[in-house]
């Protein structure tokens, strides 16, 4: 069912402020989500002062700032910095994306970030992602095949190969099922975008040979026909993939294995 | 996740308190809401001819409040209603087929729904209120 408030525990309270050294010239506000487990205490959001004059372009630069010279407690994922590893997405300005790929300057005013929506917080920024993992799992992940072997490697030609560009391309960053209002209010029964794309991305190879099995696991309300056509996910992908597109090329193939 | 399987030491992070919603989604939320609001309706006009089939003191009491601001309110927002179902409901129509996807076709066919609604709204309550 759809709560559409916080639970008592998860209320946000205001945190502390870290004003920049006296005499900063170029200041700019990051306003960010804490909690620790350690304390007891709920959430807040704390407000740091950053000198844009000695900070890199993106959010990921300002964070990482912030943890080397500020607060060494704030917590959040990151690795590649490039949008390829999908560690660090969180909620910047309003909507899901990654901080690496995010330029500040593009934020008017105050840089607001939060953890993943509706997600267990493990800590600050890092958001419990175990059961978005257990999802893509069970789409089984991998090329299915029932007959024997080739002797060589399974061809396929160029026009099948195009059939999953825009699917490949998915880091699994979770930004668009974590936008998503319907995975927000039965993310426990439907998958969501990111990991239908993967269902698709499995769908749509001509190698694959579980495509049935795979429609029998999707035709499910809940796993798949609560995708209501929103749209947030598409909106929101850092990588400009389009989830809702392929949820609703699943929906076709469900209906054509019928008529 | 559901309430259900979430640690209960763990808060849980912001959603419709911190999440944009973009034009898109304000349009499918618009799209559920005048769909209840249909349903309702159906309600109201089925009192409207309940009060015609009665005697004609009951309609024109029914009457008079279909023609007050309140009224008008109730069967104005009846009528968009209507409309915007339509047109969003054909929308989802196209979507079934696979098609309009694409950002800049959804962004077009949701502004060709609200302005298709609003003149088909305002259309038939002119022409309503001149048959009347």
């Amino acid at each position: 069912m759809a709560e559409f408030a916080l639970p008592a525990n998860s209320k946000i309270g205001v945190g502390e402020t870290y004003k920049a050294v006296a005499g900063t010239k170029n200041i700019k506000k990051f306003k960010v989500y804490r909690w620790t487990p350690d304390d007891g205490k709920k959430p807040s959001v704390d407000t740091y002062e950053v000198d844009m004059d000695t900070c890199g372009p993106m959010v990921l630069d300002a964070l990482i700032k912030i943890k080397n010279e500020t607060d060494s407690s704030l917590t959040f994922r990151r690795s590649c910095r490039e949008g390829v590893c999908g560690s660090c997405a969180m909620n910047i300005d309003g909507t899901n994306t990654l901080a690496c790929t995010k330029f500040i300057a593009d934020v008017k005013g105050d840089v607001k970030i939060y953890p993943l929506p509706h997600m267990p917080v493990v800590k600050d920024l890092v958001p419990d992602l175990n059961v978005p993992y257990a999802q893509l799992a069970s789409i089984e992940p991998w090329l299915k095949s029932t007959t024997a072997p080739p002797t060589r490697e399974r061809i396929q030609s160029p026009e099948e190969r195009a059939k999953l560009d825009g699917l490949w391309e998915c880091i699994l960053c979770f930004c668009c099922s974590t936008s998503c209002p319907s995975y927000w209010w039965s993310g426990d029964r439907y998958l969501g975008p990111a990991v239908l794309l993967q269902a698709y991305r499995w769908l749509a190879d001509s190698r694959d040979e579980g495509k049935g099995e795979r429609l029998d696991n999707l035709e499910d309300p809940f796993r798949l026909y609560r995708c209501h056509t929103i749209m947030n996910c598409t909106k929101t992908c850092p990588k400009s993939l389009n989830p809702a597109k392929a949820i609703g090329e699943i929906k076709k193939m469900l209906v054509e294995r019928t008529i | 996740m559901s309430v259900a399987n979430r640690p209960t030491n763990r808060p849980l992070s912001p959603h419709l308190q911190v999440y944009r919603l973009p034009m898109l989604a304000i349009l499918s939320i618009l799209h559920r809401a005048t769909g209840i609001a249909l349903s309702i309706g159906a309600l109201y006009l089925a009192t409207w001819v309940m009060y015609a089939a009665s005697n004609p003191h009951a309609y024109s009491l029914f009457q008079s409040f279909n023609s007050s601001i309140v009224g008008r309110i109730v069967l104005g927002g009846w009528l968009f209603s209507a409309f915007f179902h339509l047109c969003n409901g054909i929308r989802h129509l196209f979507w079934d087929a696979g098609y309009g996807f694409e950002l800049k076709d959804a962004d077009r066919s949701a502004w060709i729904v609200v302005v298709v609604s609003l003149v088909a709204t305002a259309a038939s309550w002119v022409v309503g209120l001149r048959l009347m």
